[in-house]
């Protein structure tokens, strides 16, 4: 009753103005609001303003401190101490020391169904040294483990919270971010307030920030206009000239981490026996005819960058010794003859939303012109995973999401063995490079692995990378101090509504 | 009566039990599997086959059949896989509010559609008729998602006078939900004030040509005595049934208005879980629906009886 009448006041003061209040509209609702359990990007947002991590990243992609003040490698790069930042609480007024930080990260290793297991799979054991300081042992030397404790598997819920509520911890997490959790309805809002006890406190000075999910991005963009909401993410490109001439609305933007491309199917679940999946020519044939700039041009405003690699040209992990290739469509139909063909046929899969269309047919008519017949398979995501799984495709519009460390880019999609390789590509030495660039913690030596193992894969072209799309955040221009991050998370120190 | 509705609860039950069947085994024939879904982009398999085993996805289809209609008997609809939430929360968390868009949809639809339908036939052949036809043709061929969009934009967006989209327990903040529901209610009203406007037209025009009608009016009753007194109340007939069938359809979620406007109502549940795959939101809702179908339809026929005493719902008549 007491939350009913607080959650009422609350409402009742956003309405009345009183209260610093932002309203997001999000792209889709978010799934299970519990960091060991959540999956997807959305949820991540909205995490933002709940739970802190270890670390955080800076909008160059620097690893700085957050719930953590600092980390060092052993010299083995077998273990790893982090100190922990003092006089740090939780939502529910526990403090988080050492112990609680064990806590967590044997939370995420050994929770049902934990999502982050396998993201801190090298993590052998957590010891706790003093009240603020723990060691971790890993199983090998693993570079990405500070930044996936940047990420989910380093958000710290409260251990007293988390052992009260079990699996439904997600219902009403406890962490120990700016804000804390005040209500969900299923599909219409998720409210947080200002936590008081926040460590950094000062930087926030928005009361409460209600999380709506609204998914059709006309909508959307409709209530940011009548003034409804506060911000909006992932508006649809073809909407950002009419918010960038809008006097009332800004739009910070950011590249994102991800990517988009074309995978294309050559051994899964058996060898395929067709000129894509036989003939590197052929596979070059066809990334010769893409012209990336059309495709962004025609189908995103040209609001994304185009790319060649798992990781944007603009990234510090760019081989650039491998550049985005010009569309050439003699040298293209002469590597078909070459590899012994007059024209290909192929069928491609792609989502069947209006813009996962629209790129296929755009590349549809590309290739056309170089001499490949695509027909197109709209197919629904959850049926598309499906087919994906069981190697039901020839070649696949899909992408990822992206890591802040370029091994969550590369390593799953390009390693024999690798998690999310649903095309059957394998080279030993590239497994080799890959395995040793997580080993080493030094990040010119990194480079020089990523770049040596570049070119190797991206010749086979089992993944061609098109474009990488970019975070916007459109917002009434009132709301002032925010900024885009490339992880596509919205941060609320220093952002203040006016 | 009373043996009426007892033999029609009693023949509810082989319905509701062909319903669930048919929800069940259309959901497995899709392609798409829910642990995939959840497993998220990182699709680690560990994570899979933890959420096979804990769904029981593994199982054959009877066998998991059984084991959710057993869950149904002890009154627990299971638990949402997206989210962890049991579906009977959900289902009374939205259940408000697709009540809620249902009746205003409706009483929009009736109070538009009783006078033009009633003028449009003691008018049969004017200008006023000709209007009403006109207006119904209308509401029934503009796509709801269309005007939907239209109407954000016309009244939130250019003249500013409402909020856009979304949705405000009417416990809350009376005004403000007021606000949010009067457009996807008149989306959803003004395409069943189409269909009622048209059926009253013809059922007023029936009635209207009858003895009992000439018979009152040869007795010196005013005329429009004789249209709302003694021929609208059985022109209502057909339209009550009518309304009967589309309370049951705007009770299983008005999917695209909802979708357009943000209400978080039954059709959004039921189109987002059927994306990802949420099996056990799909089947409550469905089986919860079901129910609340076959119970309209019940209160429709004791309805009938109320306006019609010659209509005997219980014996041979």
């Amino acid at each position: 009753m007491k939350r009913f009448l607080s959650s009422v006041l609350v409402l009742g003061l956003a309405a009345s103005g009183w209260a610093q209040t932002v309203r997001v509209g999000l792209n889709e609702d978010p799934d299970i609001l519990d960091p060991v359990l959540s999956r997807t990007y959305v949820g991540r947002i909205v995490f933002a303003s709940l739970c802190d991590k270890l670390f955080d990243v800076s909008r160059d992609l620097e690893i700085i401190p957050q719930l953590a003040t600092g980390y060092e490698f052993a010299d083995d790069n077998l273990s790893m101490t982090i100190d922990i930042r003092e006089g740090v609480l939780f939502h529910d007024g526990t403090t988080l020391d050492a112990e609680a930080v064990k806590y967590n990260l044997d939370r995420a290793k050994n929770f049902p169904g934990s999502n982050r297991a396998s993201e801190i799979e090298q993590l052998e054991s957590v010891e706790v040294v003093d009240g603020d300081t723990v060691r971790l042992t890993l199983t090998q030397p693993f570079a990405p483990i500070v930044a996936q404790l940047a990420d989910r598997a380093g958000m710290m819920v409260s251990p007293t919270a988390a052992e009260e509520a079990g699996e439904n911890f997600g219902n009403a997490p406890v962490c120990a971010g700016p804000f804390s959790f005040v209500e969900r309805v299923a599909q219409d809002r998720i409210v947080v307030e200002r936590f008081p006890d926040y460590w950094d406190a000062e930087s926030i000075s928005i009361e409460q920030v209600i999380f709506l999910p609204i998914p059709d991005t006309s909508v959307r963009l409709a209530n940011l206009q009548a003034g409804d909401l506060e911000m909006i993410e992932r508006p649809a490109p073809t909407d950002l000239e009419a918010i960038r001439s809008d006097p009332n609305l800004a739009l910070p933007t950011a590249p994102s981490l991800g990517y988009q491309g074309l995978t294309i199917n050559l051994s899964n679940p058996e060898p395929l026996d067709t000129p894509l999946a036989t003939s590197p020519q052929v596979r070059e044939a066809l990334e010769l005819a893409l012209d990336r700039n059309v495709i962004n041009q025609a189908v995103f405003n040209g609001e994304y960058i185009v790319g060649n690699q798992p990781v944007p040209p603009s990234s510090a992990w760019y081989n650039e010794n491998l550049p985005v290739p010009e569309r050439n469509v003699e040298q293209a139909q002469a590597l078909l003859q070459e590899a012994g063909f007059e024209r290909v046929a192929f069928e491609m899969m792609v989502g069947n939303d209006p813009q996962s269309v629209r790129l296929g047919e755009v590349i549809q008519a590309l290739g056309a012109e170089a001499g490949f017949d695509i027909s197109l398979r709209a197919t629904e995501f959850a049926s598309a995973l499906d087919f994906q799984e069981a190697g039901d495709y020839e070649v696949f519009q899909i992408g990822w999401s992206g890591r802040l460390d370029p091994d969550g880019n590369i390593h799953q999609y390009n390693t024999c063995e690798g998690s999310l390789n649903e095309n059957g590509y394998c080279n030993e030495e590239v497994d080799g490079l890959l395995n040793e660039a997580r080993a080493v913690v030094d990040p010119a030596e990194r480079k020089a692995l990523y770049d040596a193992a570049s070119e190797l894969y991206l010749p086979n072209r089992h993944i061609i990378y098109l474009y990488h799309q970019n975070n916007f955040f459109p917002h009434v221009a009132a709301l002032t101090g925010f900024e885009a991050y490339p992880d596509g998370l919205i941060r609320w120190q220093g952002v203040t509504l006016n | 009566m009373l043996l009426f509705i007892a033999k029609r609860f009693l023949t509810a039950i082989p319905t509701l039990i062909i319903v669930t069947l048919m929800v069940f085994g259309i959901q497995r024939m899709l392609p798409g599997d829910p642990a995939l879904i959840i497993a998220g982009e990182q699709r680690d398999p560990e994570v899979i086959a933890y959420i096979r085993q804990q769904y029981r996805l593994d199982d054959p289809v009877p066998v998991q059949y059984l084991a959710w209609l057993g869950q149904v008997l002890r009154g627990d609809l299971g638990q949402s896989i997206r989210t962890n939430q049991p579906v009977t929360q959900l289902i009374w968390q939205k259940l408000p509010v697709t009540v809620e868009l249902a009746l205003l949809s409706m009483l929009i639809a009736i109070l538009i559609a009783l006078p033009i339908g009633v003028v449009s036939a003691v008018r049969k052949g004017t200008v006023v008729d000709y209007v009403g036809t006109l207006f119904a043709l209308s509401g029934l061929s503009l796509p709801n998602f269309w005007l939907g969009i239209m109407l954000i934009l016309l009244f939130s967006v250019q003249l500013n006078l409402l909020p856009a989209s979304g949705y405000v327990e009417f416990s809350r903040d009376p005004l403000g939900n007021l606000q949010r529901m009067i457009m996807p209610a008149f989306v959803l009203g003004s395409g069943l004030a189409a269909v009622l406007t048209r059926q009253l037209r013809s059922s007023m025009l029936d009635v209207l040509k009858q003895d009992y009608v000439r018979t009152a009016q040869a007795k010196g009753l005013l005329r429009r005595r004789v249209v709302l007194r003694h021929a609208l109340r059985n022109a209502l007939i057909p339209v009550i049934t009518i309304l009967g069938l589309q309370m049951g359809a705007l009770l299983s979620g008005a999917v695209l208005t909802e979708q357009v406007f943000t209400i978080p109502g039954f059709g959004k549940l039921v189109v987002d879980s059927v994306f990802n795959r949420d099996y056990a939101v799909v089947q409550g809702v469905v089986l919860f629906t079901s129910a609340a179908y076959i119970f309209i339809n019940l209160l429709v026929d004791v309805a009938y009886a109320l306006l019609n005493p010659r209509i005997q719902v219980g014996g041979g008549a």
